[in-house]
């Protein structure tokens, strides 16, 4: 009987297993970083030179941090420093190790009618922006780049909190849904240069300015605490950490471009102290 | 309109050259549906036949339970199922966070109320015509499930349909226990909200319209092998 | 096992519905003489209500229904066949077979005695195909089978013609007289006083609940005691 064949068929298809590889550990790592695209030139390399299957887990640095500390991931590489230092002392990170750089820019509409094309800081860019009440679009989810965009205002003497008009648009998501905002609205926003670069869907928007020192954005490889979460693969961990600041990774790091422009500065080798 | 015709481009592009990524993430997204709805169906649909043929005090209560149900939120029944799985949570031993156990987990839950409660729905119907033969003769419930169950089979079929359309397009619950990961927990929906993230419209349309396309195919195909069965339509 | 759950006594039996009283009280016993008894009276006399109060389907409010043997076997031992034929959605011999895959007979067996039957309602060439296909008519064969392929030692029928024209009401008297004269005991309900005349022993005359009258056949249509059944039988309304 036919209904027969078809609920055999679906058993059959319901039990097919998922296959487990060998050797995998589990890295939570910023938009930014996979939005880079550099993922994709370094994960063969690792699985080619460790026999390591790394999975990424694309989030904002916030909940990087949060997978981290509930031991959900074996390690996680963020941006930002402060939330970072905090993880390590409160131990759930057994350290803090520099991978590399790369920048934040600021975007925004081709016209540029805020003006900050020609302006020396960051901080003066914000300043213009928020004189002119320019439509801006925030991240606002509480990630690595929001928390500098947070910082650049606040070096500028603003608080987004106290702005009024609704000039100031907060989306409360990653980096390209935001980009997407801002693309679709014609808005000033602040993003990270890979993200910006890959993005697809540029529309009349242009990159305005970059290049400020406090633009810099330090990347940290930071191994979960074995201590807090004994079933982490801690040898795994530590063989990716040496793999990611040897010579080859560091200068394919900094051999990596999108579109004749260098994304990221290596500068492994200062490992911060263990609290 | 151009990025309409570019996504028809880039899922004929896609399908043309078969391309692997897509065949494994169109496979993982069936898998993954394909079992969760199976299980909610072994749950679902002896629920809702025992519902039909059992009269309990609070029977009209656990009935407006289960409707409720149905419009459980994907991103919470997410956010739950991440909870208990979490490592630090109380099934962390099982280590599924972010493997594809996790997210048919997830979609047991969002697709069972739905399946259970289309199964109440119709068996309910059949045991109104049914009702009097089956207690003149005498059945057991056990039986007059059985009865029901496969007498009303064709609209169970529709009533598991429904709940394998709903999980296969689901996002919001798989994108929070799964992670999206690449070569392990992506599918075709978390696929699509990566590419719309990227920016990256054709390719993100081109991946709905196989996605659409198959969950077509899936409902044609299965409607086609119940009906060579018989001539007759229930 | 017992030859017969026969008698079957009604002890002062009530039916309420939402607080109205619609069948009873009532006193009767059916017992193993054979035959076919057959209720009449008016719509809404309560006609159904008693064969279902007999078979199990409603529950006496008041008062008792006592068969002659244990419940099980009781259970076992009749069957029903209601006024619109209830069919299964599935092939004609299927259902005929159902009451047998319920008891436990070998699927097998089971559809080789439905196959007999399905020979003499003479459905054999739709065996297998969808029941409710079937006409009015058939599907009502369809049920008398189906209620008498279990050999029962009652068959409560309720109005098993009513909807069926003259050809198929035939063919069921057929099934009804032979199912007499194979030793099942038949209590039936009808508006048909010629259908009455044709197949009855003995006729129970019903009206607002009560049996007014309960006469062998012969005596009934000869003169009705009550004045009810008089009219009833000259075709006056009864209100
Ligand atoms: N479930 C019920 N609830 C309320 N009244 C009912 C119910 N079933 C039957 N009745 C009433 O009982 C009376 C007898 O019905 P019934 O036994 O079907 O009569 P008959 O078969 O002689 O036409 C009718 O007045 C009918 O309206
Ligand atoms: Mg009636």
């Amino acid at each position: 009987m036919k209904f027969r064949t078809l609920i055999t068929a679906f058993v059959m298809l319901t039990m097919t297993t998922i296959a487990a590889s060998a050797d995998e550990m589990k890295m939570a790592v910023t938009t930014s970083f996979h939005n880079s695209g550099l993922a994709e030139i370094l994960l063969p390399e690792i699985k080619k030179d460790l026999g390591l299957d790394v999975h990424l887990l694309v989030v904002g640095t916030g909940q990087a941090l949060k997978l981290g500390q509930a031991g959900d991931v074996d390690a996680i590489l963020v941006h930002s420093r402060a939330a970072e230092e905090a993880f390590v002392a409160k131990g759930f990170g057994s350290h803090r190790r520099e991978i590399m750089y790369n920048d934040f820019i600021l975007v925004g509409p081709k016209d540029d009618h805020a003006g900050i094309l020609t302006v020396k800081t960051a901080a003066d860019a914000m300043t213009l922006i928020a004189g002119k009440e320019a439509i801006f679009v925030s991240r606002g989810d509480d990630s690595g780049t929001h928390r500098k965009e947070l910082a650049l205002w606040k070096s500028a003497g603003l608080d987004p909190a106290s702005f009024t008009g609704n000039w100031y648009r907060a989306t409360g998501s990653g980096m390209g849904a935001t980009l997407n905002t801002a693309s679709a609205m014609n808005a000033y926003v602040f993003a990270d240069r890979a993200s910006w670069l890959n993005f697809g869907n540029k529309g009349e928007l242009a990159l305005l300015f970059s290049g400020d020192p406090v633009l810099f954005n330090q990347y940290a490889y930071i191994p979960i605490n074995p201590e807090k979460h004994p079933h982490v693969t801690k040898e795994l961990a530590a063989k990716l950490e040496t793999w990611l600041v040897s010579a080859k990774a560091q200068r394919m790091i900094g051999d990596y471009e999108i579109a004749g422009q260098q994304l990221f500065t290596p500068n492994a080798g200062t490992l911060d102290s263990d609290s | 309109m151009n990025d309409l015709l570019a996504g028809l481009m880039a899922a004929i592009d896609l399908i043309i050259h078969l391309d692997r990524d897509l065949v494994e993430i169109s496979l993982r997204s069936l898998q993954v549906t394909v079992t969760a709805v199976f299980i909610a169906s072994l749950v679902g649909l002896p629920f809702g036949a025992w519902l039909a043929v059992t009269r309990f005090r609070y029977r009209r209560l656990a009935i407006a339970l289960l409707n409720a149900l149905m419009g459980l939120p994907p991103v919470v029944v997410g956010l739950v199922v991440y909870i208990l799985l979490s490592r630090s949570g109380p099934f962390g031993v099982f280590n599924l966070l972010f493997t594809p156990t996790a997210m048919i987990i997830a979609q047991i839950i969002i697709v069972t109320p739905i399946i259970a409660s289309l199964s109440h729905q119709s068996m309910r119907d059949l045991w109104y015509l049914y009702h009097d033969l089956l207690i003149s003769i005498r059945t057991s419930k056990w039986q007059r499930m059985r009865t029901l169950l496969w007498d009303g089979r064709r609209s169970l079929l529709t009533a598991t349909l429904t709940g394998f359309g709903r999980a296969i397009g689901e996002i919001g619950a798989i994108m929070i226990v799964g992670g999206n990961i690449d070569h392990l927990t992506r599918v075709l929906t978390t696929a699509i909200a990566l590419e719309v993230g990227k920016g990256n419209f054709p390719l993100a349309l081109g991946l709905g319209i196989v996605l659409i396309a198959m969950a077509i195919l899936i409902n044609l195909a299965i409607h086609i092998l119940s009906r060579t069965e018989r001539e007759g339509t229930w | 096992m017992v030859d017969s759950i026969l008698p079957v006594v009604l002890d002062q039996a009530i039916v309420r519905k939402e607080g109205r009283q619609i069948v009873g009280p009532l006193n009767l016993t059916f017992g193993r003489e054979g035959g076919c008894s057959i209720l009449v009276g008016p719509n809404g006399a309560g006609k159904t209500t008693l064969l279902r109060l007999m078979h199990g389907l409603e529950r006496a409010s008041e008062g008792r229904v006592t068969w002659s043997a244990r419940k099980d076997t009781v259970y076992a031992r009749q069957s029903f066949v209601f006024q619109a034929p209830v069919v299964l959605r599935r092939s004609c011999l299927e259902n005929i077979a159902y009451p047998l895959f319920v008891r436990g007979v070998q699927r097998e067996k089971a559809r080789a005695e439905a196959a007999k039957w399905i020979e003499d309602i003479g459905l054999a060439e739709v065996a297998h195909n969808d029941a409710h296909v079937l006409s009015g008519g058939e599907k009502q064969k369809l049920a008398m089978a189906r209620a008498l392929i279990t050999k029962p030692d009652v068959l409560f029928l309720d109005e098993p013609t009513a909807n069926l024209d003259g050809a198929s009401t035939q063919e069921i008297e057929r099934l009804i007289a032979s199912a007499v004269q194979s030793g099942t005991r038949i209590v039936m309900a009808t508006h048909d006083f010629g259908q009455a005349r044709r197949l009855a022993t003995d006729i129970l005359f019903m009206y607002r609940g009560r049996i007014h009258e309960h006469a062998a056949a012969d005596i009934f249509f000869g003169g009705p005691a009550t004045d009810e059944a008089a009219k009833f039988m000259k075709g006056d309304l009864l209100i």
